[in-house]
């Protein structure tokens, strides 16, 4: 009797899947047809911008999804040279490098104090840091602005870090990068193990030494994660050099990019723009494909925390 | 022991020394400045500031600009979290619970997350760009083109003042979903599997397997979404100043409070008005961040 009873009871519940699964035969269908239009969405503006960087200025002007008669590489060239993609990108280059190293060693400096020395002051330390990351940066933007013009009359240093200069932007970036990064990092650092920064103190090494030799290699994967975060924050950022960097030859590529769009006017070269996009685009598209899954855990541990 | 703790003492401070005097001079004083200078009817480079008290913001309280700039974020406010949430919440639970078996999620879930992620790891700048071609008002647009094709009246994504904005929106969201996928994702797979199985062995459907289980077990992260796409749709500037026309949309239709700061600023070389907008934001922002902390603070679910 009871076997029965459980035969009869797995049976229906056999059943009961089976039906199930046939009823959400259509659902399923639409779920990938539902992803499959938001993998248009996502692609399909960004091909569309790889296409017409080979095209001629007719064809971008003729039918929006025409394919290019030949691929005009020239427009790579023009965007490269003339429009100043290259010297933009390597403006980038050079300030985010500076500036992700400086926040990444200042600031893992002040997060590992914060987190593993108690003293007198601690706490309003880490307060003033994390502070930061309540305030809109739009509020500071005129004083920022007036503060790094009289950097530039500082004797001896000024003229490396007043406005127009990258390593007045780098020293911005580092700041404005520190309340997230304190925060993370000192959070990270409070649950790494005490005994074995406790063993090495014990056999003399200085307190230097065991940050740099034994906490910052335990560190590692929150080094990581907010490594990933402050490159892609800084090299993305438009607001900060728009007001900091007004000479063209120190533009950052972000600058560049959104001035071929709105300044040019009427004897516009679209071709080029659509490369100079591209230029943009593909490199971050490479760097993503091959590093996804530190990038998005990286990013998404950086927001969870 | 005297020594041991002088070298502790010089080894705290040498290693706040850097960090804390770049914040101060970088982070810190503007902050504080800001809060006078919006007091002064400071303009232009060479002019010394005048204390002013309060007219600022007198006269902000009458600026119709402003105070669409402030429509829109609260707009934006409202509609980008709502939006992104319920699609990426969507595309989440397809990809990780939502399959064909109810748990192992569809086939190519991995592709996808690459894919729809994609756009976050663009600049918000050259997104702007991007999207005005996109979106370009005559054939050549890769909306409009298609659209004239078939003989329909292109639509003025960018110059119509009616449309201008849903542009914007549309932008943004295109660009955040992909990380609230892979964010939900995350959160879902610390959800224990035999949760699932349980519910599913009851004989719930996918539609009870989401209501039931998957939105109760993830409210904290969708908590932690709202909360940063609040403060995107606060903060947002590179989108409207680059991509719509006149920095702000055809008649104000799309400008935001950050473009208003920016544009007293640095075009009208209005330092104290742009200040005191600067402190009403600041107040947005503030009045924001209490609001989610008093909504949030809810019986977490332990498991």
């Amino acid at each position: 009797m009871t076997t029965m009873t459980s035969w009869t009871v797995a049976n229906s519940r056999k059943l009961a899947r089976q039906e199930r699964r046939r009823r959400l035969g259509p659902l399923g269908m639409l779920t990938h047809l539902a992803l499959l239009v938001w993998t248009l969405l996502t692609v399909v503006p960004i091909l569309w911008t790889f296409l017409a960087s080979v095209k001629s200025e007719d064809e971008i002007f003729g039918d929006a999804w025409s394919l290019p008669a030949a691929l005009r590489w020239d427009n790579f060239a023009r965007a490269w040279e003339q429009a100043h993609i290259g010297q933009y990108m390597l403006n980038s280059v050079i300030v985010v490098s500076f500036s992700t190293f400086g926040t990444m060693l200042i600031g893992s400096m002040a997060a590992y104090v914060l987190a593993r020395y108690p003293f007198r002051g601690n706490r309003a330390f880490y307060l003033l840091f994390v502070s930061g990351l309540a305030f809109p940066v739009y509020l500071a933007l005129t004083p920022l602005f007036f503060v790094v013009q009289n950097m530039g009359n500082v004797p001896l240093v000024g003229p490396f870090i007043g406005l127009n200069t990258h390593a007045g932007l780098v020293l911005v970036y580092i700041a404005y990068s520190m309340p997230f990064t304190v925060f993370f990092l000192s959070a990270f650092f409070r649950t790494l193990p005490t005994a074995v920064g406790e063993a090495a103190m014990v056999d003399g090494a200085s307190h230097t030494r065991v940050f740099f030799q034994i906490m910052l290699p335990m560190a590692k994967p929150g080094i990581i994660s907010i490594t990933i975060f402050n490159v892609l924050g800084q090299w993305n950022q438009y607001q900060l050099p728009l007001v900091l960097l007004q000479e063209r030859d120190k533009w950052v590529l972000t600058q560049g990019i959104a001035d071929i769009s709105t300044a040019a006017g009427y004897d516009q070269d679209w071709s080029a723009l659509f490369a100079a996009l591209t230029l943009a685009i593909l490199p971050m598209l490479v760097v993503y494909t091959v590093f996804q899954r530190q990038i998005q855990s990286g990013l998404t541990s950086g927001a969870l925390k | 022991m005297i020594f041991n703790r002088y070298r502790r003492g010089l080894f705290i401070t040498s290693f706040l020394a850097a960090p804390v005097i770049l914040y101060l001079v970088y982070v810190i004083s503007p902050y504080i400045q800001a809060f006078y200078i919006a007091m002064t009817d400071w303009r232009g480079v060479t002019a010394t500031p005048r204390f002013i008290g309060l007219d600022n913001f007198e006269r902000l309280l009458g600026d119709g600009t402003f105070w669409k700039a402030v429509s829109h974020n609260g707009a934006l406010l409202l509609l980008l979290p709502l939006i992104t949430i319920v699609i990426a919440l969507f595309f989440a639970f397809l990809l990780n619970v939502g399959g064909p078996q109810g748990l192992t999620g569809i086939r190519g879930s991995k592709f996808y997350r690459v894919v729809f992620f994609f756009p976050q790891v663009l600049a918000v700048a050259v997104v702007a760009v991007l999207f005005q071609q996109v979106f370009r008002p005559d054939g050549s647009g890769m909306l409009n083109g298609p659209l004239m094709a078939l003989g329909i009246r292109p639509i003025g994504f960018l110059s119509d003042p009616d449309v201008a904005f849903w542009s914007v929106l549309g932008v943004m969201v295109w660009q955040a979903v992909g990380f609230y996928v892979v964010l939900f994702s995350a959160g879902l797979a610390s959800i224990p599997r035999d949760m699932f199985e349980a519910a599913q062995i009851d004989g719930a459907g996918r539609l009870s397997l989401f209501f039931r289980i998957t939105l109760p077990l993830l409210w904290d992260t969708v908590q932690v979404a709202w909360v940063y796409l609040g403060i995107l749709a606060l903060d947002v500037f590179a989108i409207v100043w680059v991509m719509t026309d006149q920095h702000g949309g055809p008649d104000f239709s799309t400008t935001v409070m950050a473009a208003e700061i920016y544009r007293n600023a640095f075009q009208y070389f209005r330092f104290g008005y742009a200040s005191a907008l600067g402190v009403v934001m600041f107040l947005f922002t503030v009045g924001f961040a209490i609001l989610s902390l008093r909504l949030s603070r809810r019986e977490r679910i332990e498991y």
